[in-house]
Order: structure tokens, then sequence, then C-alpha cells
């Protein structure tokens, strides 16, 4: 009978319940909806940097990062490689030769990161032949560059322009060596593209005097879900090597997904925050207005455990009518533009120089909705505990003083 | 054996400047099957009174003893089950809920006591065909006359099997006619069941069909007068 009362209660006065369930259902809408465009725009960075650029793990000699010594390549990197190659759970290796130094044209000169590459074997882990815009990907013929399109405009170098790279070989001599650039390469990551230039690795190893070696191997697993245990084993296999993965080479990846899983809990939170506000204001009135009644629940013998409850109740059910309204339109327009894409490129201009795509896919699992309810319905029990014991605190006899 | 005893019951409210003497000194015993009529000028405690008696409010001084409980010494938590297993009451503005029906209305009470559905079916049926509402069990307050209102607020007050009812003004919001029919109603229950009534009340009518009229002057009596 409690839970038949509250339930009618909800509905006596239907245009003040329903602007209620309106802004709750509208403010999880709005709270959800955010919360997968930015799942989206996270997901997508970092699948982005993964999958073109870091990869799920890294090999390298144990103390390569620390000065990008040319002579310290992978311990037996061409076993290793073959190693990698027949594993089940690789997708996809790519050996990769490192050289840091200066690239030069005719006109400008820059920093550069020099990525000694085997074509096909980048292909299939970072596909950077479907990131040359301008040009063609690395062909039969020696000492041909792939440039990014912001590193070509600071030196100002055209397809056939010649790039002079400079850097220490193995032994600490300087070499330089000249490149024809056969292809301009984009990404979403202009500064990514500043900095890094593609040859093959045939034609670095040459210079540097490190033939047939590598300085690092870059890979990716069939299932993301096991790159950690995956690089466990390695860096137990391949002691005298460094196996690091996507979160250890780049942390702040892994820093930037937690920090957004944070983020958008304390978003929906505070919506929630906003929303317990409107209903406590209205069970509040609901419970001012019928004094007399509640009085008179008492005066005849219902107890403070039960008319709380039935305070709690009503509360409860007026958030839970809105809740699934909210969540299913929330539902219904992340499949729609999980599926179809948001194009976002007009909204905010930058946004792709940080490295965030301009098509945003909003997603959001399952679990996301679960954790949502339950957050209302810690918000609806809250709420409902001032006006419950603003009810609790009413005297019955108030209810014959009235009369 | 008296049903309601109050010993030198005092009510004090301390809320103005002055202190505001409600009650003053009321001895009163009533035994069971009254028909009894608390009457008196505004302002002269009947409805403190019938508060303190219906345990809704506690005496500054004194004891009201309910079939020999001392109800001014419960905890409010106990007041509630004791008025719940004890008392029934009738409201001058019928005080029904809403949202329920005139069947819910009288079953809420059986409810809250957790009797079984079968008691609590037949026992609405009869105590609605009793008030001469068999045809309007489904229908809401706001679908009822003022008259069909308390019938049904009666109908709850007895719900609980009470020792005794307590209506205060029951009739000051009928027309004539209703609140004869009312009165009739429960002078018939008072009769056929021996159910206590005990009114406040300024309605001529409910004076003349009382059995025994007590005046209040300031707080205290100043007759009680049982009619032969």
């Amino acid at each position: 009978m409690i839970l038949l009362i509250a339930w009618r209660n909800v509905w006596r006065n239907p245009l003040r319940s329903m602007l209620v369930i309106t802004a709750v259902a509208l403010g999880l809408w709005a709270g959800a909806f955010v919360m997968g465009y930015s799942i989206g725009i996270i997901n997508q960075r970092l699948q982005t940097a993964i999958e073109k650029e870091v990869s799920h793990f890294q090999i390298h000699h144990p103390k390569f990062s620390e000065d990008f010594d040319p002579a310290l390549v992978i311990p037996q990197g061409g076993v290793k490689l073959g190693h990698l190659r027949s594993d089940s759970y690789v997708k996809a290796v790519s050996p990769r030769v490192i050289a840091v130094g200066m690239a030069a044209s005719a006109k400008q000169s820059a920093a550069a990161r020099v990525f000694g590459v085997m074509p096909a074997r980048e292909q299939s882990v970072t596909g950077l032949q479907d990131k040359v815009v301008e040009g063609e990907y690395f062909n039969d013929k020696k000492n041909r560059i792939i440039i990014g399109r912001k590193l070509a405009d600071k030196l100002n170098v055209k397809l056939r322009s010649k790039v002079v790279l400079t850097f220490q070989n193995k032994d600490k001599d300087i070499v330089a060596g000249a490149f024809r650039v056969i292809g301009i390469y984009e990404t979403t990551n202009p500064g990514y593209d500043e900095m890094n230039l593609f040859v093959k690795a045939l034609d670095l190893g040459e210079l540097l005097q490190v033939p047939g070696q590598f300085h690092e191997i870059a890979g990716l697993l069939h299932d993301p879900e096991l790159v950690e245990p995956f690089a466990d084993v390695l860096k137990a296999k391949y002691k005298e090597s460094l196996t690091e993965t996507w979160r250890e080479v780049s942390p702040e990846l892994g820093l930037m997904v937690d920090s957004f899983n944070q983020y958008i809990y304390i978003f929906m939170i505070i919506i929630l925050l906003a929303l317990s506000f409107g209903i406590v204001n209205t069970m509040l009135m609901a419970v001012l207005e019928r004094v007399r009644e509640i009085g008179m629940l008492m005066a005849v013998g219902m107890n403070r455990r039960k008319l709380f409850a039935m305070i709690f109740f009503e509360t409860i059910m007026l958030v839970m009518v809105a809740a699934p309204v909210g969540l299913l339109l929330a539902f219904s327009t992340i499949s729609y533009f999980g599926t179809q894409g948001m194009d976002i490129s007009g909204m905010y201009s930058g946004h792709e120089s940080l490295g965030f795509e301009t098509f945003i896919y909003p997603k959001l699992e399952g679990i996301y909705y679960l954790r949502i309810m339950i957050l209302v319905i810690i918000t609806a029990v809250l709420a409902s505990i001032y006006p419950a014991v603003t009810a609790l605190k009413l005297n019955p006899v108030e209810a014959i003083r009235k009369i | 054996m008296a049903v309601i005893e109050t010993k030198n019951v005092h009510k004090t409210y301390n809320h103005a400047v002055v202190p505001v003497h409600a009650v003053v000194g009321v001895d009163l015993k009533i035994e069971k099957g009254e028909f009894t009529a608390i009457v008196g000028p505004s302002g002269s405690g009947k409805t403190t009174l019938l508060n303190m008696i219906g345990g809704l409010d506690k005496p500054t001084e004194g004891s009201v003893m309910v079939n020999n409980v001392d109800i001014s010494s419960l905890s409010r938590n106990e007041l509630i089950d004791f008025r719940l297993e004890h008392i029934g009451f009738v409201f001058q503005a019928y005080n029904l809920i809403p949202v329920l029906t005139a069947r819910e209305n009288v079953e809420f009470v059986m409810l809250l006591q957790k009797q079984s559905k079968e008691d609590r079916d037949s026992r609405v049926t009869a105590l609605l065909e009793e008030v001469g509402l068999s045809d309007k069990t489904d229908k809401r307050p706001s679908e009822l006359s003022g008259g069909q209102q308390q019938r049904v607020a009666v109908a709850r007050a007895l719900a609980s099997k009470p020792d005794f009812v307590l209506a205060d003004e029951p009739t000051a919001n009928l027309d004539s006619k209703s609140a004869e029919n009312l009165l009739d109603m429960m002078a018939r229950l008072n009769q056929d069941e021996q159910m206590t009534f005990i009114f406040s009340t300024h309605d001529q009518r409910v004076i003349d069909k009382a059995k025994r009229v007590i005046t209040l002057v300031d707080g205290r009596i100043d007759s009680d007068i049982v009619k032969e």
C-alpha cells in the first residue's frame, strides 16, 4: 500500500512531476551523451596514437632512449623479429632503424627524427602508406624519403626536392645522406608530422653502419586487452632488451585516458548534483503542501519508518521514471552518432592540431549506463532524505489543529 | 470500567509572552459505550483536551489513562502504535488520502495493523455497507460529496476496531441533511455495537444527540450533564 500511495502521489500533480521527470531525463541524456562523446574522442585519440604512432608494444636496447645512440641496437634484433612474426598473438611487427639529427633543404634546416623502416612491415603496423597525401610510398629506388606536411612546409620542400639528413653514425662520426622526397604524409597530429620522417631501413642502416640491425621493434596485437600480459612475457623472455607497453612508452596517453575517465564521472556527478536540488525542491513542495495529510497519517497510526518509506519511494519512483527515458535517449543518440559519426571540424578550430580527430564516433559501453544508473539511484536516495526528514518532523497534532 | 480517565490534566502553552493555560485540572472518566459531546466556546480547550485523550498531544501536568495505560508517559513511537490499535479519529475536514479510493482509505489502517487480506476484505465491505457507501467503494475522495467523505472517514476510524472514536467537529463542514445522516449512523453504531464516541463540537445537532455533554470554559469543566 505504501508503494501504491507513493506511486499515485507521484502523479498527483502531473505537471510538476513531468517537469522534474523531463529535467532529470534531459540531464541524464546530456550527461550520458557527453560521456559517450568524450569517450569517443579519447578512444579515437588513443587508437590513433597506438595504432599509428606508438603501437601496442615496443622493444629497444635498454639504454637506447637515453640519447638515441645509434650503436645501441636491439641485441639479436633479427631473431626477435622472427619470433614475433610467428607469434599467433601478434598482428603485425615493424622493425625500425632510428636516428635523431638534422634535416636540411636548400633553404632551411630543422631537427628531425628519422625512422628507417621496412615499407611493407611499417604499412602493416602504422599504415604509413595510407597517410601519404601527396606523391607515393617507397619503391625500389634508394634514398627516398617520406616527410610530414608540416616539416615539408617548414623546410620549404616539395616532391622530388632533395633533403640532406645529417647525424652521427655508430662510431660517433658525422655522416650525411641526400634523400629525395617521394611522398608527403599527413596525420591528425601536426606535432608528429613536424618531427618525424621516414626512409628505408636499408638506406639508414648503411649510413649509421648498423646494416641488418634495428633500434626498435614496434608491434600490434590482435587483442589490445592482452597488451600487459603479453609484454610481461616478452620482458621475461628478452631480459637483455627493454620491452614497453604503450602506457610505458607514452605515459601521457595513459594519464590522458585515466584523467578523462575521472572527468566524465565528475561531470556526471555535477549534473546529478544540480538535478538533486530540483528533486529536493519538488519533494519538499510535495511534503509541505501535504502537512495535514501527513499529520493525519501519523495520527491514525502510520509510524515514522513507513512515512519515511513513503516519501523515499515517491522520490525514487519520480527519478526512476525519468532515468530510463534519459538513458534511452542517450543510448539512441550515441548509437546513431556512433555509427554515422559527428563532424566537429566546423565547431573547433585547432582541435586537429592537438592530435584529435575531427570526426567523432561517440561510444558508451553498457557498464557506463549501469554506473550512471547507480549514481542516479544514489542521487535519488540522497535527495529523498531531506524531504522525508522534514515530513518526520511534523507533529500529528497539526492535522487536527488545522481543522 | 472507564475507557478513558484523565487525572488533573493541565496543558499550558508557553509560545507567547504570557503562558496560555488551555486545559486546567480536568478530571474526567468516560465509560465504554458512551456518546459524549465536549462543548464550549472557541478557545475553551475542547480540541486540546481531545488531542490529549487521543495521544496526539501530551499534558503539561497530570495523566491520561486509556484502558488503564498512562498514554502521557508513552514515547512518540509508542503513541503512534497505541493510536493505531486503540483509537479511531474522525476529522472536521475528513482528511482522507486523496490518491486512494474509498475502499483503500478504509483498508489502509488495517494494512498498517498487518491484518490478513481476508479479514480486510470482509471488514471493509461490511463497514462501507454500514455507512451506506457500498456503491461508492471505488470512488476517490474528490468524487464523493462532503457527507460521503465523512462517512468513509467514520468507516476508516472503525476499521481498526478501536476502543473509542474521537470526532473533532465532524459535522462542521456538512449540510444539515448530511450532518443528520452522519449523526444517525454514529448513534446507530453506538447503540448496536457499543462503540464509544467522543465529540468536540459546537453543533447543536450533535449536542442534542449526545447522551452526555461536558462543557468546558477557560480550560475547566464547567458542567457535566448525563442525559436520561
